[in-house]
């Protein structure tokens, strides 16, 4: 009898679990991609976290706090590491609708990942997209902030180069009045010597000994 | 008393002046293509033939017009003959329209900068579509960079006929950019002096650090190797003699009248033959020094993508017929191909329409010059590198530093001859005309900055500058050669330098160059003719990528007018002045 039944309890569950079932889905693992030489190998303990998981995930969904791990049923795993799933009532007769069961592996999706060293990528649920992390945006933009410096700094030194400029130029409108005094006088005092006329030494550019000069004025007015 | 000229602190400042504004953005981004597309080392063969027989002569004829003369290009060429003071004309008018759009670059290397500091990089990954269960469409189809380029900096428009608004982003930075060019310029060769020591150095540095980079990278090597065997059956290509000639005839800037410009800021005394010896042959060896970095970063590039293809393969094989994870490498890949093939044929064929065909050799061949290399292609090998803030901020500091240096020589083209007029610079301050000067390039450069800006800017960039600078050097040539005298030419040379003039320079300017000058001209015009139609390449948003169309009649329009106004200036100058002798000769004729 017992025999009978257990038969019959493998049956139902064969049935309830089979690829392309309803409310079932696949799951893939790539768990040397992920972790390289630290992969573990999948095994029989590995399958019973995996079902912990999932019925963990269906308890935290309302009217659903009485999901255990015997009703979660899994098959045809390979050595792809895939596999497919399904979870069950209490009854064990009939599955949990699809929906409820995507919703709550949506919700729990980063803890399920966690516990396999694994993410979305390389633990796949076929049929359960992932939602995707937006890229977080700052308030200000950051390129904003960097133009604003530079523009600043670019502006400033405009102004600063623009008003030395000015000034420079004054400062040269103030010095060629001088300069033009003394150019007149220098053309008054051009003395003539034998018919050839000698120019004064400082128009010609020449140095001026200051051990001569006792006087700022370098020409004697007439 | 005439105010003296400004001059160059030292020669250093002349050589490092001529090498920042000829060592431009076209040594990084158009050398490379054409060395791929022309049979990898061989071309240097043409490339450096070209470069002693048309880019020394032409360079050190410039720069001797300019020392002799000592005025800018229009005040140059009214002094060899009045009649020819179009020439300077025209000079100004390329150089005006080079500067309005090659700012626009310096604006994109801007916006490229400052999203540089962030984490990860933008152009890194793809924006979600507004459900968040997958990316957005269009940066689906094509790549995230192209979709960084394409819609987040230019957010381009279908063709351009649609003109969309200007993007406010785009402008502040090409505002900056225009700020930056009038900090440089606005104390003439004082401040210009200054600025050019660091435009001529850092890209060096930067470039020799990229340079250890790539070689170091995984898969450089691939594309070193692709680029530098030679293949020799291209020597006997007319186009790649053509090409050479072309990419050092506009690598070195000639015709612009910057040369001219910045060799009019020189004492009399100066070298300026062992100078353009030097400024040629620093300009070249950057262009191959540029293209072995480019080469690298080609390499791990395509080495990248091509793992990257094969691993999506790997993984396709693995799902679809339940392999075990790992089972699968690259190495043995072929041999598992052959035996899922033999074991389940049916399925195989099924899988087999999904794969796609993997080949380093497609991917190192795709050539991509101009923005796409810099702004695409540079920024995708940028993302995969470690520490990718780092190198982008290096990057498009680099490409900064470049533009703003051939900006330098494109301003001092337009304002030396504004400056040197009496009846300008009587009426305003340097700083003033500057000011103006860099005003009007920025509002008419806010055209660029549209969403059909790109197309624009392509028109610019192929039609502003190619064929008048092939006339200008042309007619600058002959005028010197026949026009001047070569003979009186050449003794003004030794009165000014003390050195007599080489029989090879002689040869190429009086022969040589205006002949190679001439077959370019013939060249292009027989193109440009015998091409049905002008077409451009548009940006598809739905396929993701380039597709071929034809300009409108305005834009045509708009082609014709930019080639004629430079062109015209120069008979057009010729017949004016000469309307003037004739009207002043019968004024004197009948007061006598």
């Amino acid at each position: 009898m017992l025999w009978l039944l257990f038969f019959l309890v493998t049956a139902i569950h064969a049935e309830l679990c089979q690829p392309g079932a309803e409310n079932a889905f696949k799951v893939r693992l790539s768990i040397r991609t992920a972790l390289g030489d630290k992969a573990y190998a999948w095994d029989t303990n590995e399958e019973y976290l995996f079902k912990a998981m999932v019925a963990f995930s269906m308890r935290k969904v309302a009217n659903r706090e009485k999901t255990e791990i015997s009703h979660v049923l899994l098959c045809n795993v390979t050595q792809r590491v895939s596999f497919w799933f399904v979870v069950t009532d209490p009854s064990e007769k009939h599955t949990l609708p699809a929906v409820e069961v995507q919703e709550a592996i949506r919700m729990n999706r980063n803890r399920i990942n966690n516990a396999f060293f694994l993410n979305d990528q390389t633990l796949e649920f076929l049929k359960i997209p992932s939602t995707l992390i937006p890229p977080t945006d700052p308030p200000v933009p950051i390129w904003i902030i960097i133009f604003g410096v530079i523009f600043c700094i670019v502006i400033v030194a405009i102004i600063l180069l623009i008003l030395s400029g000015i000034r420079q130029r004054r400062r040269k409108d103030k010095g060629p009045s001088e300069v033009d005094d003394t150019e007149d006088k220098c053309e008054n005092t051009i003395t003539i010597e034998n018919g050839i006329p000698c120019d004064p030494l400082d128009t010609k550019g020449g140095h001026v000994n200051d051990a001569f000069m006792t006087e700022d004025e370098r020409l004697t007015p007439l | 008393m005439e105010k003296a000229r400004p001059l160059w602190d030292n020669p250093l400042q002349f050589v490092f002046a001529c090498i920042s504004y000829a060592v431009g953005l076209g040594n990084v981004w158009r050398f490379p293509y054409l060395c791929q597309m022309y049979g990898g080392g061989s071309f240097l063969v043409p490339y450096l033939i070209m470069l002693i027989v048309e880019g020394m002569p032409l360079l050190y004829l410039e720069l001797a017009v300019g020392q002799r003369m000592r005025q800018g290009s229009i005040g140059a060429w009214r002094t060899i003959s009045p009649y020819l003071s179009g020439v300077g004309v025209a000079s100004v008018v390329v150089s005006f329209f080079l500067s309005m759009y090659y700012n626009v670059i310096n604006a994109w290397g801007f916006w490229y900068l400052f999203h540089s500091f962030q984490d990860p990089l933008p152009w890194s990954v793809c924006p979600l579509n507004g459900n968040r269960t997958g990316y957005d469409e269009e940066c689906e189809a094509a790549s995230s960079t192209q979709y960084f380029w394409y819609r987040k900096t230019l957010n381009i428009s279908p063709s351009i006929q649609e003109n969309g608004g200007v993007q406010w982003e785009l402008a502040l930075c090409l505002i900056l950019a225009w700020l930056l060019v009038y900090l440089c310029i606005l104390r003439g060769t004082e401040s210009t002096g200054k600025v050019v020591y660091f435009t001529a150095s850092l890209p060096y540095c930067v470039l020799f650090i990229y340079l250890i980079r790539g070689l170091t990278l995984h898969g450089a090597t691939n594309g070193l190797a692709y680029m530098f065997t030679p293949k020799m059956e291209q020597l006997a290509n007319p186009k790649a003699w053509i090409n050479a000639a072309t990419q050092i005839f506009f690598s070195l800037g000639l015709g612009f009248g910057s040369l001219i410009a910045f060799a009019s800021y020189n004492e009399p005394s100066n070298n300026c033959q062992k100078h353009a010896i030097i400024v040629s042959l620093i300009n070249s060896s950057t262009s191959i020094f540029a293209s072995i970095v480019t080469f690298s970063i080609y390499g791990f590039k395509a080495t990248f993508n091509y793992e990257t293809c094969l691993n999506k393969v790997i993984l396709l094989l693995t799902n679809s017929f339940d392999l075990e994870d790992g089972f699968v490498t690259a190495s043995n890949l072929e041999q598992v191909k052959g035996y899922l093939a033999s074991a389940y044929p049916s399925k195989y064929s099924e899988v087999f329409l999904q794969m796609k065909n993997c080949s380093l050799e497609s991917e190192l061949s795709t050539a991509v010059q101009g923005t796409g290399l810099a702004f695409i292609v540079y920024s995708e090998a940028i993302k995969n590198m470690e520490v990718s803030q780092l190198w982008s901020v290096l990057y498009f500091f680099m490409l900064l530093m470049l533009g703003m240096g051939s900006m330098l020589g494109n301003t001092a083209a337009i304002l030396t001859p504004l400056t040197d007029s009496k009846v300008i610079s009587s009426r305003l301050p340097k700083e003033a005309i500057s000011g103006l000067l860099c005003l009007v390039s920025c509002a008419i450069g806010m055209v660029f900055t549209m969403e059909s800006g790109n197309y624009w800017f392509d028109i610019f960039n192929d039609y502003a500058a190619t064929l008048s600078l092939l006339l200008i050097v042309l007619v600058e040539t002959l005028a010197v050669c026949y026009l001047y005298g070569l003979r009186r030419f050449e003794s003004d040379l030794k009165a000014m330098t003390g050195r007599t003039l080489n029989w090879y320079w002689k040869i190429m300017w009086a022969g040589v160059s205006p002949l190679l000058i001439i077959s370019l001209f013939v060249f292009y015009l027989s193109d440009y003719i015998l091409s049905e139609a002008l077409q451009y390449q548009a940006w598809d948003a739905s396929q993701g990528q380039l597709v071929t169309k034809n300009y409108p009649p305005h834009a045509l329009a708009v082609i014709g007018l930019l080639v004629a106004s430079s062109i015209m200036c120069i008979p057009l100058v010729a017949l004016g002045m000469f309307i003037m002798r004739c009207l002043r000769r019968a004024d004197t004729a009948s007061v006598a």
